[in-house]
């Protein structure tokens, strides 16, 4: 698998995210400029302030020349994974639904929490066992998922809601305690927490390589059936 | 044509900005401020004010969360 970690002006996980997508297979990095993605099986928006987070986090950097090219290629099925600003990115792309909303504590909080995979049967968490939990670090400002009542129930019938923080864990006051959830398709998939960051025992859990080994499989049983 | 764009948190959605100036105030001693609600203001020159609609809706509001308000 071949994974193009984009690199917006303002990014700042995308090194973590190209170490952690390149211990399941080979990774590049894709300059926001380019529209070119390099045949990439897979797409990670990365964690930062993209653009400087200017307006509204992710606002404008839906409209750089690479997304343009992720859209399509979300649209023929790929895979793509936003984490943290890379999620909002994807919200205001309109690629997931709902929006990220300033935390209830208007504070930034960056600590290690408990996630509940909620919908294992996605690419992204296909390696993953049905409720279990992961522990993963957040650090964000803007993580509250909010969306209208009648979209969010669209979501629980289509099983997009993918990760969930455990129960009376909820730290920045996310709607359903929603951590992560997918398009109604499965192949975009955004997540406040970092797995990025969590893919080392020694850095306090590895249980972030979960997600990107689901993808390596996912991509592995794609490329099996062609 | 300068244009002022006034862009609110929707009705509904909780606004931890406007409760945390809400709070402020009373300490400050002015007693009564109720409903705070912090949003943004945009000013910009337009050539041709017909776009200010699709410029909120595409980019300087998001209208799942936010209203907007064109000032002329």
């Amino acid at each position: 698998m071949k994974t193009g970690i984009v690199r917006f002006p303002g990014s700042c996980d995308e090194v973590d995210a190209l170490e952690a997508a390149s211990r399941v297979g080979e990774a590049v990095l894709l300059w926001h400029a380019d529209r070119d993605l390099q045949g990439v099986d897979a797409v990670v928006v990365p964690g930062g302030f993209s653009y400087g987070d200017y307006l509204r986090p992710g606002a404008i950097a839906r409209f750089s020349p690479v997304m343009e090219a992720v859209a399509a290629f979300a649209a023929e099925g790929g895979l793509v994974l936003g984490i943290c600003n890379g999620f909002q990115v994807l919200c205001e792309a309109g690629l997931l639904p709902g929006a990220l909303l300033p935390n209830t504590g208007l504070r930034f909080v960056c600590r290690q929490v408990e996630c509940v995979v909620v919908n294992e049967r996605t690419p992204f968490t296909r390696g993953c066992g049905a409720a279990e939990r992961l522990s993963v670090p957040i650090k964000h400002t803007t993580g509250r998922y909010h969306a209208p009542e009648v979209v969010l129930e669209g979501m629980e019938a289509h099983g997009q809601i993918v990760l969930r923080y455990a129960p009376g864990r909820n730290p920045n006051g996310s709607e359903r305690d929603i951590a992560g959830v997918c398009s109604e398709q499965g192949n975009v998939l955004g997540l406040m927490p970092h797995p990025e960051h969590a893919v080392d025992v020694l850095r306090g859990s590895d249980d972030g390589l979960r997600l990107f080994a689901s993808m390596r499989e996912h991509v592995d049983a794609a490329r099996a059936v062609a | 044509m300068r244009a002022r764009v006034l862009v609110r948190p929707k009705a509904g959605i909780l606004d931890p900005q406007g409760k945390a100036v809400e709070r402020a105030l009373p300490a400050l001693g002015f007693e009564g401020a109720t409903n705070v609600r912090v949003g943004r203001l945009v000013e910009l020159d337009v050539a041709d004010p017909g776009d200010l609609p699709a410029m909120c809706e595409k980019l300087l509001a998001n209208p799942l969360i936010e209203d907007y308000e064109i000032v002329a």
